[in-house]
C-alpha cells in the first residue's frame, strides 16, 4: 500500500540527518580519504590510487587477522545460537517466574563492554582468579596470559557469557508468539516434544533467528573493548582480531594509509558477508 | 467412533470459584450417540469452546466427569481420548509438504509405510487435495489448509470424535459454503461423531443432526434442527435461530385464551397457562405471519429486499412484527392485518415456553 | 456534491487492481461494492478516499478535481473489518478524536460525541478502554467515530464480518438507519449478497478488478447486465448452464427440453448460457413454466425451515434451494422441479439478452 506524500516530514528528519552526516558520513569519507592517499607528515599527501589496498589484502599479518576473526566468529555463532535456543525453550512462557528469567537474562548486557573485559580478566587469573584456580585445581594447565589456547577458551567464554543472553531474548519473544493452537494441534496429532520443535516451532522462529544471527555476526566480527581488555591480543598476536590488528596499526604505528584501506576492507567484508546471509536466509519470502 | 456422555459437567477458569459467575460452564449433562453430527451453537462466550476443550481433553472439569463408550476419560489426554480438532485458524506444519502433514499423526504412531500411503491417498481423494500433495502446505489457500488440518484428523482410523472449532471462520466467504457441503458430504460418507462448535446458526442447522443451543454458560436446548426451529422451548433460542428470530409481544391469557393489544390470537399452549406470576409473551416466526383480511392491526414500517423473499416490518400489537413474503406476491400499503399459524404460536412466560418442562 | 470516478485505474507491477472504471455516487445515497475477496474492493475504497492514488484517471467531488489531494484534506471517514479503535483512549476519547483535531470546541464536541453515543447505544460505556468491550461495542465506537464528523465520505470495509452472527443482523438493521438523513455519500463494502439486498440503495458488482454493473440494488439483482454480475450477486451460487435454442424450443441436454414462450421468440436459434437461481428449483411442482428433472443428490443441507440440495445433472453440480424438509438420501435420484420463467438467458459474451420463457 502507498503511503500519501507528506513534503513536511522531511523538516522533522533534516536534525537527524545532520547528526548522522557529521558523526558517520564525514569521518566515512576522511578514512576513504586516507586510503587512497600517502603522507610522509608534514599535511603532505599524494594520490596512492588502490596502493595501499593491495598492500593490505597481500599483506600476511592482515589474512592472519582475518583468519583468527573468522574462527572467533564460527566459535561464538556455533555455541551461542543453539545455547540461546534452549535456554529460551527452557524459560517459562507464563507464571510469576517470567519477569525473573527475564531480568536475569537482561543483566549481561547492561555491563559496558570494558568492565565485561576487567571482570574476566581477574576472573580468569590462573592464581587468584575464581575460574583460573578451579580449571588448573583441576589439573588442567590453564593460564591465559601464556597460552594461547587458554587465551581463546577464555575469550569465547566471555562472549558467550556476554551476548548469549540477546539471542535468549529474541528466541523468547519468538516462542511466545507462537499461538497455543499449533501446541495443541501437535498433541492431538501424537507428536514428540523433538518433532513439536522441528515442525512447528523452528519454522516460526525462523526470522527471530535470523535477526539473532545477522546481529551476533556482525557484532562479533567488530569485537574489540573486552578483547582488550582481557588480553591485550595476546599472548603474543593469538587473540589478536581484525579491529584490534587495525586500531595497533593506526595509533600504534600511525600507518594512516594501510589503516585507512584496511578498514574499508573490514567494512566491505562485513556488509557483503551480512547482506549474502541475509538473501539466502529471506529467500523463501517472495513466495 | 463413541458413545459420549457428559456427566454434570462444571467448569470455571478460577483456582476457586464461588459463586454462579465463577463458572464459565454452569451444568452440562448430555448423551450424544455415535456417528451422530452435534453442533454447539450459541453467541460469543457462552461457552462452547470451553466444552469443546474439556470433550478433546485439553481442559480438565472443574466438576463432573466425561465418558467415551461409558469409559471415565475427563482426565485423559488429548492423544489418549482419540479425538481430532479443526481450529479456527489452519494449523499446519509449514515445512512439510502437504502429503506429510496427512502422514505425520500416522507416522507418529509407528503405522507402517505403506498403510500410511493407502490412508493418505484415500483422505485426499476425498478432500480432492490429491492433485497438491507434493506441493508445500504453506503454499495452499486458507480452504486449502483447513483441509489438511481436517484430513490430519480423518486419516487416523481409530479417532473417536472429530471437533470443529469454528473452522470457517478464515475460510473466503464465497467458499464457505463449499467447505461446509463438503463437511456435510464427508460426514453422510464416514459416519464418524462429529462436533462442531459455531456462533452461526446457519453453518449449525445445515451440519448438525443435533443443535445444543448454548447462552451463557448453559444448554438452553437441544434437538434436531427441526425441532429448534418449529419449537423453541425459551425465547433465546427462537430468537438466536432463525434469520430473522421470533418475533416477541405481550400478551394476556384470560380464559384459556391469549390476546395481543386486545386481539384474540390462537395460540398451542394458551390452555396450559395457569394463573401465577410472571411475564407473558407470544412468540411466532416470521416464517409463519401472513397478511390476512382479519387479525392483528398494524401498520407496515419497511419492506427489505433478500432476493428470493422479502422482509416485511411492522408495527402493531405492542411490538415489532416482522413476516416473510414471497417473491411475486403483494405486499400492502399502509395498514394491514396479520394472522399467525396457530400450531406454531406459542405462550412463553418468563422467557419459557408454557406446558414444557425446564 | 457529488463523487465522481472518471476513469480510475490502478496499476501495481504488471497486475491491474482496478481497470479503467467510471462511477458517479450521489449524495445521501448508499452505496454498496460486492464482490469476493480480492475483486478490488478495499482498492477501490481507498482510491476514493485518497490512501492510494489512481495510477491514471481524476477523482472529481462536487465538481472539483481531487485526485492529488491527501486523504487528511478530503473529509472523509473509513470503518475497517478489524475494529480499528485507539487502545488508550476510553470510549469517549476514542469518538472524539477526529473532532480534537479539527479544532472543534470542548462544548460542541461533548455534544456530538453524546450524540453519537446515544445512537450507538454506546453512552452507558463512555469511560472504558476498547479491551474491555466486546466486539460488537468497539466496532459501534468506530462507528460512532466514523459518523461524528460529519464527514462527505463515509467509507465501511465490511465492517460486518467479524461479528456474531444475531450481532450482524441487528447493525445491518440498524445501519442505514444512521445514515439515513445525512447528505454523505456512504460507500459500504461486503461480500455476502444478502446484505446488500437488504440494505437497498445501490450496488455495485466487483469482479477482477472490474464494476461489472452499477445501479439500484433491485435492479442489479433482477435483471444482471452480464453473467459475471449473476454471479457475483448470488449465494447459493446461480446455477449456469449451456442451452441451445432451435426452432422454438429450448434444449439443456437431449433429455431435457421445453417450449421457448413469448418473450424468447425474438432470440436468433443458436447456443446461449442460461442462468437458475437455487431458489427456483424445488422438489415440489409450482407454477406453469417449470421442467421437471432428475438428479442424483450429492449433499443435502437441511436447516430448521430449508432445504439445500446439491445434485448432479447433465454432468454439472446443481443446487436447489427450498422451502420446508426434503431429506433426500444422497447418492438417490431426486424428482426436482426447475421454473425456468424466471431464468436469465446470456448471450455468447455473457452479456444478458432475455429473462424469463
Amino acid at each position: 500500500m502507498n503511503k500519501t506524500v507528506n513534503q513536511k516530514a522531511w523538516f522533522f528528519v533534516l536534525p537527524v540527518f545532520l547528526m548522522v552526516a557529521f558523526n558517520a558520513l564525514i569521518p566515512l569519507m576522511t578514512v576513504v580519504n586516507y586510503s587512497v592517499q600517502e603522507s610522509f607528515g608534514n599535511n603532505e599527501f599524494f594520490w596512492s590510487g588502490v596502493g595501499w589496498f593491495e598492500q593490505v589484502l597481500r599483506s600476511e599479518r592482515f589474512h592472519a587477522a582475518l583468519l583468527r576473526q573468522i574462527l572467533f566468529t564460527s566459535l561464538v555463532l556455533l555455541i551461542q545460537i543453539p545455547l540461546g535456543l534452549v535456554i529460551a525453550l527452557a524459560m517459562p512462557r507464563s507464571g510469576p517466574w517470567v519477569s525473573v528469567c527475564l531480568v536475569l537474562m537482561a543483566l549481561p548486557l547492561l555491563i559496558p563492554w570494558n568492565v565485561v573485559g576487567a571482570m574476566w580478566n581477574i576472573f580468569a587469573l590462573p592464581d587468584i582468579g575464581l575460574l583460573g584456580k578451579m580449571i588448573n585445581s583441576l589439573g588442567i594447565p590453564y593460564n591465559y596470559t601464556r597460552q594461547p589456547i587458554s587465551a581463546w577458551f577464555t575469550t569465547v567464554l566471555m562472549d558467550v557469557w556476554h551476548w548469549t543472553s540477546l539471542v535468549v531474548l529474541l528466541c523468547y519473544a519468538g516462542l511466545v508468539s507462537i499461538p497455543d493452537a499449533y501446541y495443541q494441534a501437535a498433541k492431538v496429532d501424537g507428536a514428540k516434544p523433538w518433532a513439536v520443535f522441528r515442525y512447528i516451532q523452528l519454522p516460526k522462529l525462523k526470522h527471530v533467528l535470523t535477526i539473532a544471527i545477522l546481529l551476533r555476526f556482525m557484532d562479533s566480527f567488530m569485537i574489540y573493548s573486552e578483547v582488550v581488555v582481557l588480553t591485550g591480543g595476546g599472548p603474543g598476536n593469538s587473540t589478536t582480531f581484525l579491529s584490534i590488528d587495525l586500531v595497533k596499526m593506526a595509533i600504534g604505528q600511525f600507518d594512516l594509509g594501510p589503516a585507512a584501506a584496511m578498514s574499508i576492507v573490514y567494512f566491505l567484508i562485513i556488509l557483503l558477508a551480512s547482506w549474502l546471509f541475509f538473501t539466502l536466509m529471506m529467500q523463501d519470502e517472495g513466495r | 467412533m463413541a458413545k459420549i456422555t457428559l456427566d454434570n459437567i462444571r467448569h470455571s477458569y478460577y483456582p476457586n470459584p464461588q459463586r454462579d459467575e465463577d463458572f464459565a460452564l454452569k451444568r452440562v449433562a448430555l448423551d450424544w450417540a455415535d456417528g451422530g453430527a452435534y453442533a454447539l451453537l450459541g453467541p460469543s462466550g457462552c461457552g462452547k469452546t470451553t466444552l469443546l476443550n474439556l470433550i478433546s481433553g485439553l481442559l480438565v472439569p472443574s466438576e463432573g466427569r466425561i465418558l467415551f463408550d461409558g469409559r471415565d476419560v475427563s482426565t485423559a489426554s488429548p492423544e489418549q481420548r482419540n479425538i481430532a480438532q479443526v481450529f479456527q485458524f489452519p494449523v499446519i506444519y509449514d515445512t512439510m509438504t502437504v502429503y506429510d502433514n496427512l502422514a505425520f499423526p500416522l507416522r507418529n504412531r509407528g503405522v507402517p509405510e505403506a498403510e500410511v500411503d493407502k490412508r493418505v491417498r484415500e483422505i485426499a481423494e476425498m478432500l480432492e487435495l490429491t492433485a497438491t500433495l507434493r506441493n508445500r502446505a504453506s503454499g495452499l489457500t486458507a480452504d486449502g489448509k483447513q483441509k489438511i488440518s481436517l484430513g490430519r484428523g480423518l486419516v487416523r482410523a481409530d479417532v473417536n470424535v472429530i471437533m470443529f472449532d469454528e473452522p470457517l471462520t478464515v475460510i473466503d466467504p464465497h467458499l464457505k459454503w463449499q467447505l461446509r457441503s463438503k463437511l456435510k458430504e464427508l460426514h453422510q460418507k464416514i459416519r464418524r461423531t462429529m462436533i462442531y462448535v459455531t456462533h452461526d446458526q446457519t453453518e449449525a442447522l445445515t451440519f448438525a443432526d443435533q443443535v445444543v443451543v448454548m447462552n451463557n454458560g448453559e444448554v438452553v436446548q437441544t434437538g434436531t434442527p427441526v425441532e429448534l426451529f418449529e419449537r423453541p422451548m425459551h425465547t433465546f433460542v427462537g430468537h438466536f435461530i432463525g434469520s430473522p428470530g421470533m418475533n416477541l409481544l405481550p400478551c394476556e391469557v384470560k380464559d384459556g385464551k391469549a390476546s395481543v393489544a386486545g386481539t384474540v390470537i390462537q395460540t398451542v399452549n394458551a390452555a396450559a397457562v395457569k394463573d401465577a406470576p410472571g411475564k407473558l409473551e407470544i412468540g411466532v416466526r416470521p416464517e409463519f405471519v401472513s397478511f390476512a383480511k382479519t387479525g392483528l392491526p398494524v401498520d407496515i414500517v419497511k419492506v427489505a429486499d433478500a432476493g428470493r423473499f422479502r422482509i416485511v416490518e411492522t408495527r402493531g400489537g405492542g411490538g415489532s412484527i416482522k413476516l416473510l413474503v414471497k417473491e411475486g406476491d403483494a405486499i400492502p400499503e399502509g395498514s394491514a392485518h396479520l394472522s399467525f399459524d396457530p400450531a406454531r404460536t406459542q405462550i412463553y412466560r418468563d422467557g419459557w415456553m408454557v406446558g414444557a418442562a425446564p | 456534491m457529488s463523487l465522481e470516478l472518471q476513469n480510475i485505474a490502478k496499476q501495481v507491477g504488471a497486475g491491474m487492481h482496478i481497470h479503467p472504471t467510471s462511477l458517479v455516487l450521489e449524495p445521501g445515497t448508499f452505496n454498496v461494492l460486492l464482490g469476493t475477496t480480492l475483486s478490488g474492493k478495499t482498492t477501490l475504497m481507498q482510491l476514493m478516499a485518497g490512501i492510494q492514488k489512481p495510477s491514471s484517471g481524476r477523482i472529481l467531488f462536487r465538481g472539483k478535481d481531487v485526485t492529488g489531494v491527501a486523504v487528511q484534506k478530503r473529509n472523509a471517514s473509513m470503518v475497517y473489518q478489524q475494529f480499528i479503535n485507539y487502545p488508550n483512549f476510553n470510549v469517549y476519547d476514542n469518538i472524539a478524536s477526529p473532532l480534537r483535531v479539527a479544532g472543534m470546541s470542548s462544548a460542541e464536541i461533548d455534544k456530538r460525541v453524546g450524540r453519537a453515543a446515544e445512537i450507538l447505544r454506546l453512552t452507558p460505556m463512555l469511560k472504558r478502554r476498547p479491551s474491555e468491550l466486546s466486539g460488537g461495542q468497539q466496532q459501534r465506537t468506530a462507528i460512532a467515530r466514523a459518523i461524528v464528523k460529519d464527514s462527505d465520505l463515509i467509507l465501511l470495509d465490511e465492517p460486518l464480518a467479524n461479528l456474531d452472527y444475531k450481532l450482524l443482523e441487528e447493525m445491518r438493521d440498524e445501519l442505514p438507519k444512521l445514515f439515513a438523513g445525512r447528505n454523505a455519500v456512504v460507500v459500504y463494502a461486503t461480500t455476502e449478497p444478502t446484505e446488500a439486498l437488504l440494505f437497498g440503495g445501490n450496488t455495485a458488482t466487483l469482479h477482477e478488478g472490474r464494476i461489472t454493473q452499477f445501479g439500484p440494488t433491485g435492479d442489479v439483482y433482477r435483471r444482471p447486465s452480464n453473467v459475471l454480475t449473476a454471479q457475483v450477486f448470488s449465494d447459493p451460487p446461480v446455477n449456469v448452464a449451456k442451452v441451445v435454442k432451435r426452432g422454438g424450443e429450448i434444449s439443456l441436454s437431449d433429455t431435457i427440453r421445453w417450449k421457448a414462450g413469448k418473450s424468447l421468440s425474438h432470440l436468433t436459434d443458436g447456443n446461449y448460457t442460461i442462468g437458475i437461481r437455487p431458489h427456483h428449483i424445488s422438489p415440489t411442482a409450482h407454477g406453469e413454466d417449470t421442467v421437471e428433472v432428475e438428479g442424483r443428490v450429492l449433499v443435502t443441507e437441511l436447516s430448521g425451515s430449508e432445504s439445500v440440495i446439491h445434485f448432479a445433472l447433465n454432468g454439472q453440480t446443481w443446487v436447489s434451494q427450498s422451502h420446508g424438509i426434503h431429506p433426500f438420501k444422497v447418492g438417490s435420484n431426486a424428482k426436482l422441479h426447475v421454473d425456468v420463467g424466471q431464468s436469465l438467458y446470456f448471450g455468447r459474451n455473457g452479456e444478458l439478452v432475455e429473462i424469463g420463457s
